[in-house]
């Protein structure tokens, strides 16, 4: 069965919270909105988001690596708050394997959210229910919008283009074929919810000067040595085997 | 629920002002109300992404902070008590306020525009008033960046160009946090990882775009310069130079007099035409430089040679050479920069064999302006881009040119994978233009136009001074103290106000800018000058016009306040004549349109106008020559008249597209008056796509220069040849020494002289901040800021989503620092510099290199300011820093506004402070301030907000 997730490139992502404030935006004025905000111009702010970024530093300086990491429901493929509802409001979709709230039937009771590892459902105090991506389900489906359009706002907004739809038990898929070929990974793999959400990992290019150094990379640019020459009173003129390079910067006042 | 339907009425196309990158946008409305806010596909410049600012639109839109009429002020400065008044009052005291103080002299009239795009307009304005004091806020934003770009290429970052992000190979970002143009760079470094290439961030701070680097350069803020330096050193040792891009389109061999204590030392050495020469080494003879290409020649760029007249001359290669071989050695680079000698090697070897042996090669003819015909474009792909970690410092014009002389050295400027000019650009370095020169402010008339109001200066002669060589503009700009100051120096405005030093003014206008708080210094200092008494009981700065759409800090300080609209409400032109929001590949121009009525969150109408047509009343009303027909009439019903026919030369106006009566001709022609109608139907925009063959190598390259001219980007078609070294500096130079043979002589103030002789190096150089001298070791730590990328400096604070991800911020420090200083993570601490001290809370990470400390710049607010209640965290837990950036330093004992020597360019982050755990650990800010809210501000407090329209 198809299962629709989004795949999120931790090597492009700046961290600019698009996605989190273009999901709210859209999000409030569509099907599932509006998202409440509380004391919005009052002293510390609190509204309903979908989806939120983090950013987390490891390591000791210099070698400080940064992340970002933008986090909304992974609508896992073994939900763990879709057995745990008691009204059986949360559920997950047969036909895209999307998470759902039926806003109907949810009593509000949170159980949903302690059972979720990832933090990921938040609970609007006007509505009283439990509110959560739906990865644009009202966009994607949505056939007035132009067919390049019915994807998730996230993934269209993304100016880094870290963000991507699809399906990703399908092996055509843009996804799958980007989870497989950069080793794609999921949040908590060991707490058995399956997320069908992937994150790929970061890569570090580096710059392989082995073969330059062998053939190319000489400090030798006579040019060099006769500006050396000229301005460094008693740098003796010698030949190129005679003057290994180290010894430039001692020589230099 | 329902699924599937529209869910919009209407769909307008425009552009973002959530930031001044003005991507292009697509605005859905439903019941009356924005809905929805996305990135339009079709733009050139952010391709349909939109970023976090962009997608809150919406909340700047109903922001509570939104003005709703005219304000009178009728209690103090800065205790918020207004009357509101109607337009027509409000216009008949403004245009009073002006003539009267402009019909005593026009420059007591100081028209100052912070993040407005309109600076041609704005400009034109207050020339047609006659004052000269008129410029934007380039003097505290990137000026450094600016003239040394355009005084070295003819062009230079930001607006004026940007890195070859599809073929690039090598990108390296210097002082950079989340900067223009932000999305299309987001763009960029996606495409240039995924292809392959290399991302290096150089910084003091691990942040935001530094997560993604696949190598982060922890430098000690204010010493990029000397890295620069350090790279070239090691490029120079291993021969990584395109020698031929120098010889070719650089001015690196022409031929320096070496005749010290003569006019004529370090002056290029031309032949009787004044044709710069060079030294040819095939015939052994001195050729003019314009001959290279011609006679193939084979310039010397080492040497020292003898010329027939008697006096040594030089290749500027030749000095510059020489001191970045002794001076810049990889070990004297590391001990200032804090970076491994080993670093610097390497990463000049990555970029030199990245530039010289992996070049890129587009398979496009090309004809040079010399006739050549090129079968093919090469390209050197490392590109950069630098801000204002590099330009706000004392060094930081000298800094910016050494980044422009590593570009010519690796041969990557507007070629293939390299650094690209942005249509208009680039220019010819000669032809760019200069301020408009008078003798004395008794020239000045008003409606007498005056104008343009900034450029750049050739030499001393170009200056604004007087006759005995004081500052003639307010804000010292073109002095002798600050003569390159190409963005004028608004930072300096209201202290020099306030010391009546070199004048007095009447009165201050100031548009768009937030001068009462984030956007000046040492702000106890500022809010002193806003409100300080003569002996009569009158404010020294007699009148304050502020325009804004929102309740900011320097409206709670004005006098009269002319509330704006917002982007989403009115007809704008982001013209090719301000900073245009251009691609490499093409001008590019837009529009705003008038999307939505002014309403508040809770519907009511506000009574506001956009600037642009209240300009237009005001300088209808003011009788102004550009504005009223000699029979007295109006020339423009409105503005959006003006903007359609405002011609400031014949057949160049705001726009250019679709110009002519009939809509056909680009650039030039007459207005044409269905031109907005075009660009609405048009999704908002302007593209001209250069041809293939004339997207590089635009400063030789026939064919594009041919079409420059033709449509008035550039005045002739010789090639821009690129300042490797920068003669004007020289002449400065030499007028600090008493050689200077020109019209202007500096005064005889040995301080004023030495700043000429020592900083004004037409080669760039090191040397530390001012600041360190002055602080010296009682104040051991950088403390700079950073613009966020969810936050458009004071803008954001008043929006109800962005303000959900910060209300407040820390400041950032390494915590083997603070260790060292006893100061834990989330500690309460006083940053104290020379000037002043805030108390506010740290916290602890490895983002940061050990010498700094940092923060956002522009989060902390004034209680009560930007339509927030008096107890958001904004303005208790929320700091500002520049209440300890000094806006003055002492130099051989005289007060300077304190800017880098050459332009003025502010130079916060020079800034050193000392930090302490404070004894009080109440978690609240000082020093704290605060002002009033408007009555109907607070009536727009709801404690719960459900946008769904």
């Amino acid at each position: 069965m198809p299962q629709f997730a989004l795949v999120i490139d931790l090597n492009t992502c700046v961290g600019c919270h698009a996605c989190a404030t273009n999901c709210k935006e859209w999000n409030t004025q569509a099907a599932f909105g509006p998202l409440s905000d509380f004391d919005p111009f009052g002293r510390a702010p609190e509204g309903v988001w979908y989806n939120r970024v983090f950013t987390y530093e490891m390591g000791e300086f210099p070698e400080t690596q940064v992340f970002h990491l933008p986090k909304s429901c992974l609508h896992c493929q073994d939900a763990p708050c879709v057995p745990v509802c008691p009204t059986g409001a949360s559920y997950k979709r047969e036909q895209d394997g999307i998470v759902l709230v039926n806003y109907d039937d949810c009593i509000g009771c949170k159980l949903c959210a302690w059972s979720c590892p990832y933090g990921c459902r938040e609970y609007d105090e006007v509505d009283k229910v439990m509110k959560k991506c739906t990865l644009c389900i009202d966009r994607i489906y949505d056939e007035t919008l132009p067919p390049e359009h019915r994807k998730p706002a996230c993934v269209l907004t993304c100016p880094a283009r870290a963000r991507f739809f699809g399906d990703i038990e399908d092996p055509n898929s843009e996804v799958y074929k980007l989870i497989k070929k950069r080793q794609g990974f999921v949040l908590f793999p060991d707490m058995g919810t399956n997320p069908a959400n992937h994150y790929l990992p970061r890569q570090e290019t580096t710059i392989n000067l082995e073969e330059y150094e062998k053939h190319i990379l000489k400090p030798d640019n006579p040019l060099f040595l006769e500006v050396l020459r000229r301005h460094k009173p008693g740098f003796a003129s010698k030949s190129k085997q005679e003057q290994p390079q180290e010894h430039y910067a001692e020589q230099l006042p | 629920m329902e699924l599937g339907g529209s869910f919009y009425e209407k769909k307008y196309y425009s552009t973002c002002y959530m930031c001044a990158c003005r991507c292009g946008i697509e605005v859905y409305v439903r019941n009356g109300k924005v809905t929805y806010i996305k990135g339009n596909d079709d733009h050139p410049l952010n391709k349909g992404v939109l970023c976090a600012k962009g997608s809150s639109g919406i909340m700047k839109e109903y922001s509570p902070a939104r003005l709703r009429k005219p304000l009178l002020r009728v209690g103090p400065r800065g205790s918020g008590q207004f009357k509101e008044i109607e337009w027509d009052e409000a216009l008949e005291i403004a245009a009073k306020w002006i003539r009267e103080a402009a019909e005593k002299n026009p420059a007591k009239v100081a028209f100052f525009t912070g993040r407005d795009q309109m600076q041609a307009i704005n400009s034109w304005f207050a020339g047609q008033i006659g004052t000269i004091n008129w410029a934007a806020h380039g003097g505290f934003c990137s000026v450094n960046v600016a003239a040394a770009g355009l005084m070295s290429v003819g062009y230079s970052f930001w607006e004026f160009g940007d890195p070859d992000f599809e073929h690039t190979k090598y990108f390296m970002m210097i002082g950079v946090a989340e900067d223009h143009s932000s999305n299309p760079f987001k763009l960029g470094i996606q495409e240039l990882k995924r292809r392959g290439g290399k991302f290096v961030v150089v910084n003091p701070v691990r942040w935001s775009y530094g997560a993604i680097a696949d190598e982060w350069i922890p430098i000690k803020p204010g010493t990029d310069g000397a890295f620069i330096l350090g790279l070239a050193h090691v490029l120079f040792k291993y021969n990584l130079i395109d020698w031929e891009f120098l010889k070719e389109y650089t001015n690196a061999p022409w031929l320096v007099i070496q005749a010290p204590g003569t006019p004529k030392d370090g002056l290029f050495y031309r032949n009787e035409e004044g044709k710069p020469m060079v030294f040819d080494k095939k015939s052994k003879t001195f050729k003019p430089a314009d001959r290279i290409v011609p006679d193939d020649l084979d310039p010397a760029f080492i040497g020292e040679f003898e010329a027939p007249e008697g006096y040594k001359v030089r290749p500027a290669f030749d000095i510059f050479a020489e001191r970045i071989v002794k001076d810049y050695t990889p070990e004297k680079v590391s001990k200032i920069t804090g970076i491994p000698a080993e670093t610097i090697e390497r990463i000049a070897k990555e970029l030199g064999v990245t530039a010289l042996y992996n070049p890129v090669e587009l398979p496009i003819e090309w004809t040079d302006v010399w006739g050549r015909k090129h079968k093919k474009m090469v390209g050197r792909p490392v590109s950069f881009h630098i801000m204002r970690g590099i330009a706000s410092h004392s060094n930081g014009y000298q800094t910016a040119r050494a980044v422009f002389v590593l570009m010519m050295l690796l041969g990557c400027i507007d070629r293939p994978g390299g650094h690209l000019a942005k249509p208009p650009y680039p220019k010819h370095i000669e032809d760019l233009p200069k301020p408009m020169k008078i003798k004395s402010l008794d020239e000045l008339k008003f409606g007498k136009f005056y104008g343009p109001h900034l450029g750049i200066p050739q030499s001393p002669d170009d200056l604004l001074v007087d006759e005995k060589g004081n500052p003639l503009r307010i804000d010292r700009a073109y002095s002798w103290e600050f003569p390159i100051a190409a963005h004028g120096l608004i930072q300096n405005v209201i202290p020099s106000a306030y010391k009546r030093d070199p004048y007095d003014i009447e009165v201050l206008i100031i548009y768009m800018a937030n001068m009462a708080w984030n956007s000046s210094q040492n702000i106890p200092y500022i809010l002193e000058a806003l409100t300080a008494k003569d002996a009569s009981g009158n404010y020294i700065i007699p009148k304050i016009i502020t325009i804004d759409a929102f309740y900011s800090e320097q409206v709670a300080y004005s006098d009269l306040v002319l509330p704006d609209a917002t982007y989403l409400e009115q007809w704008f032109a982001l013209s090719l004549l301000d900073r245009p929001p251009s691609v490499a590949s093409g001008p590019v121009d837009a529009i705003r349109q008038p999307i939505v009525e002014p309403r508040d969150l809770k519907g009511e109408k506000l009574d506001v106008l956009p600037w642009g047509e209240v300009m237009v009343r005001l300088g209808t009303k003011l009788g102004l020559p550009g504005f009223v027909n000699e029979d007295g009439t109006p020339k423009y019903k409105d503005w959006k008249d003006f903007l359609i026919n405002w011609q400031p030369q014949p057949g160049i106006g705001a726009l250019a597209g679709w110009r002519g009566k009939n809509g056909d001709k680009h650039f030039v022609g007459e207005p044409n008056p269905n031109q907005l109608e075009m660009y609405v139907k048009n999704k908002g925009f302007f593209y001209y796509p250069l041809p293939e063959h004339m997207r590089y190598y635009r400063y030789a390259n026939k064919d594009y220069l041919e079409w420059a001219k033709s449509v008035r980007f550039v005045k002739r078609t010789d090639p821009i040849i690129m300042n490797f070294y920068v003669e004007t500096l020289q002449k400065f130079r030499l007028a600090g020494q008493g050689l200077w043979e020109g019209e202007k002589q500096p005064p005889n103030d040995p301080v004023i002289r030495e700043r000429l002789v020592k900083y004004f190096d037409p080669l760039p150089f090191w040397y530390p901040p001012f600041e360190e001298e002055v602080s010296g070791e009682d104040y051991p730590l950088y403390a700079f800021t950073k613009r966020p990328q969810w936050m458009y400096h004071s803008w954001d604070s008043q929006n109800a989503w962005l303000r959900q991800i910060s209300t407040r911020n820390y400041l950032y420090m390494n915590p083997k620092t603070a260790k060292k200083l006893g100061i834990k993570h989330l500690d309460w601490v006083w940053v104290e510099s020379r000037v002043g001290k805030v108390k506010c809370q740290v916290f602890l990470t490895e983002c940061t290199e050990p010498n700094s400390v940092w923060t956002w710049n522009a989060i902390g607010k004034m209680a009560g300011a930007w339509g927030l209640k008096p107890e958001a965290e904004e303005a208790h837990l929320g700091f500002l820093l520049n209440h300890v950036i000094p806006h003055s330093i002492n130099i051989g004992g005289r007060e300077f506004y304190y800017g880098d020597p050459i332009t003025g360019h502010l130079a916060w982050f020079d800034t050193k402070v000392r930090v302490y755990k404070a004894e009080d650990q109440t978690p609240e800010v000082y020093p704290k301030f605060k002002v009033e809210p408007l009555p109907y501000i607070k009536e727009r407090w709801m404690d719960v907000l459900r946008y769904k329209p």
